[in-house]
């Protein structure tokens, strides 16, 4: 489990994190939604220790990530995985080489054995025919699953994604948001994933944390976001008015197969 | 400006001092330093053997433009040129130019990695990014610059030798006959001296941009800029110290 605890981040006189406090739930998909600038991706960056937090505690299954030097940092993230932004691939390096590269680092295991891992993570996020490519020959879809491949290659604890669908199509961006939900419960990760894309929000997130202007504004689950009675989080996530239809359809979806009643409309369900 | 200067300085010295860890796998290191000795050394063949062969020649035709008395014997060019070479062009000249070519190369290799968030991945997978990405950097150059430098002598004297010979101004046997006068071994020591500063100053000052770099691809391109203006400054004080010092 990753227990953030009371974390304040400054850059100069901006105060990007206020007292930020959320755990995330193992082996499910945590979602971090907000707008731009709302600190999301600087939360992500203290958390993996990217950023050095002012003052607060990061907590990786009870040990206090942010009292750690490099050296003692150095088993903790050796158990994360990241999928950056723009995927990160070293330019370099092909395709197979970008995957085995943490296991020429890490792993001890004879080449046949790390190739043999490498083309399994490779085949796991459905990259064929890819090995002996450079990330300049590669679409941006592809690049995204070679950088899943990478992060999974060392059998990770935790999964952190950076908005995994920018620069994406909408097909592409479904078939990338599968893969992680499918590889945090295949390998049991705890996942955290930067999104701003509503079809994460409904379809993935287990756990959603809502953050505005540097602070968690709200925290649920993502059959608790459609009733949710915050209006900042209605006017980010419901801002279309597709979402806003989706939004119902949904809560009548939910009404229907739950069997919940409401005491009014826009109240909370109850079971009945 | 002052207080730019130290905190630079400062962070410098972190950079350095950050280098010296314990690598996470020693082949990965020995690969790394391999491509980087091939990357600068080898890939600066080509520029050094152009400039050393056109300094020599250049020095050798200059030489005898400016020794008008009969007095002087014509072996004097000779030692002129071996002299210059091996103190002061090889080293410092091409060195200069090693600046802009190996220079720019680390600042913007470095500072694309930085931007694009490559070394941020090597961080998160626990990998010290300093000794793996920078130290065989400026290890490399301290193999294979004073290498260079020896290679800039050797192909300027031949050069000059050359260009006298091609110009009638000095014969084959006059020209050995300069080279060998008067030899001193400690000239060498000097201009390793010296290639062993210049390498060291031109791989870790860009290193050190580029490693900081933070915006996009225009930030970059200031950073390898900043990163050969700085270290050829560096490279003229440094010679005229060493100079002082060891002359």
């Amino acid at each position: 489990m990753i227990e953030v605890i009371n974390i304040r981040k400054s850059f100069g006189d901006k105060t990007i994190l206020q007292d930020v406090s959320v755990n995330m739930e193992p082996g499910k998909t945590n979602l971090i939604i907000g707008a731009s600038g709302s600190g999301k991706t600087v939360l992500m960056k203290c958390m993996v220790g990217l950023i050095e937090v002012d003052s607060g505690k990061i907590k990786y299954d009870g040990q206090d990530f942010t009292a750690m030097d490099d050296k003692e940092k150095k088993p903790i993230r050796q158990e994360i995985g990241m999928l950056f932004q723009g995927s990160a691939l070293f330019d370099s390096m092909t395709v197979e080489q970008n995957v085995m590269f943490p296991l020429d680092m890490f792993s001890k295991e004879k080449y046949k054995t790390r190739m043999k891992r490498v083309q399994e993570c490779l085949d796991r996020v459905n990259l064929k025919d890819a090995n002996k490519k450079f990330p300049a020959e590669i679409s941006g879809g592809m690049k995204k699953r070679v950088g899943i491949a990478r992060a999974i290659v060392l059998n990770p604890k935790y999964l952190f994604v950076d908005e995994p669908n920018s620069g994406l199509d909408p097909q592409t961006s479904l078939v990338i948001d599968k893969l992680i939900k499918e590889l945090t419960v295949e390998y049991n990760i705890t996942t955290v994933v930067n999104t701003h894309d509503m079809n994460t929000v409904m379809e993935s997130g287990d756990h959603i944390i809502y953050m505005h202007e540097g602070l968690k504004q709200w925290e649920g689950s993502n059959e608790d976001i459609i009733f949710a009675d915050d209006q900042k989080l209605n006017d980010f996530i419901f801002a279309s008015e597709f979402f806003q239809d989706i939004k119902e359809m949904r809560k009548m979806e939910m009404f229907r197969d739950k069997g919940w009643r409401a005491k009014k409309d826009g109240d909370s369900p109850s079971k009945t | 400006m002052e207080f730019k200067l130290f905190y630079h300085f400062g962070r410098f010295l972190l950079m350095l001092k950050g280098m010296f860890s314990r690598p996470e796998n020693m082949r990965m290191y020995w690969k790394e330093l391999m491509h980087q000795c091939v990357e600068i050394g080898v890939g600066s063949v080509g520029i050094v053997f152009i400039i050393s062969l056109f300094l020599g020649a250049v020095t050798t035709v200059q030489t005898a433009y400016q020794l008008t008395s009969g007095l002087i014997p014509k072996s004097t060019i000779a030692q002129i040129v071996r002299d210059t070479m091996i103190i002061e062009l090889a080293p410092t000249m091409v060195c200069i130019v090693l600046g802009g070519v190996v220079g720019s190369k680390i600042a913007s290799e470095l500072g694309n990695m930085r931007i694009s968030e490559q070394i941020d991945a090597q961080e998160i997978m626990g990998i010290n990014t300093k000794a793996y990405l920078i130290a065989p950097k400026i290890l490399a150059s301290l193999i294979t610059i004073p290498a260079l430098v020896i290679i800039a002598a050797f192909l300027g004297i031949w050069g000059g030798m050359q260009a006298g010979q091609l110009s009638g101004i000095i014969s084959h046997e006059e020209f050995m006959q300069g080279l060998r006068a008067s030899f001193d071994g400690y000239n060498v020591f000097f201009a390793l001296s010296k290639s062993y500063t210049y390498a060291f100053i031109i791989s870790s000052i860009p290193a050190y941009y580029g490693y900081n770099v933070t915006g996009g691809a225009l930030e970059i391109g200031r950073a390898s800029t900043t990163s050969v203006v700085v270290s050829c400054i560096l490279i003229l004080f440094a010679d005229y110290i060493l100079a002082a010092i060891l002359l």
